[in-house]
């Protein structure tokens, strides 16, 4: 899974019906220091996460196993909301 | 499968309800030298690591495995703890 914040909110109103009703929010991915890295991406939200917050963001096949992901067409989900990261020597 | 460092450890209290009771840390990959080689990520734990150890992990669906029956959402898992690792070539 990436360490990502999520950075905007993405508005679509033609869509496959299986997203429809799901939030969708830009993400950038992010190394445990908060440094962004990598590229920006379009995740399917399942927690309620809000612009600003740091997520975790599951890809792949594994995003559809996210709660009422069954069957959707998503390769990426928002899973968990990071309180805090703890890093060896910290 | 890749062999990484555990470098921490993540803590999330709101998350996809299959996700409770699932260990979440962070990894860093290691090269041939046993040196930082890419990036960072999460993985869930299945054999009790910590931080500081060397494992192996896979990456896709398959690291939902280890939690069968339930269907947990993740795409990196730790599958088992590296005790030694040499290379005869």
């Amino acid at each position: 899974m990436l360490l990502a914040r999520v950075v905007g909110t993405v508005v679509a109103t033609r869509k496959d019906q299986r997203l429809e009703s799901h939030k969708l929010l830009v993400v950038r991915g992010m190394d445990p220091t908060g440094k962004p890295e990598g590229n920006y991406l379009v995740a399917l939200d399942t927690v309620d996460a809000g612009v600003g917050e740091t997520v975790l963001v599951v890809s792949g096949s594994s995003a559809r196993m996210a709660s009422g992901m069954k069957d959707t067409p998503v390769d990426a989900a928002i899973v968990g909301i990071i309180d805090q990261i703890e890093m060896a020597g910290d | 499968m890749q062999v990484a460092r555990v470098v921490g450890d993540v803590v999330i209290t709101r998350k996809d309800p299959a996700l409770h009771g699932v260990t979440l840390l962070i990894l860093q990959p290691l090269g041939r030298d046993r040196e930082p080689a890419g990036r960072t990520l999460v993985a869930a734990d299945s054999v009790g690591a910590g931080v500081g150890e060397t494992v192996f992990f896979v990456r896709g669906r398959e690291a939902s495995f280890p939690f069968l029956p339930a269907e947990v959402p993740v795409d990196a898992g730790i599958v088992g703890i590296v005790d030694r690792w040499d290379f005869d070539e």
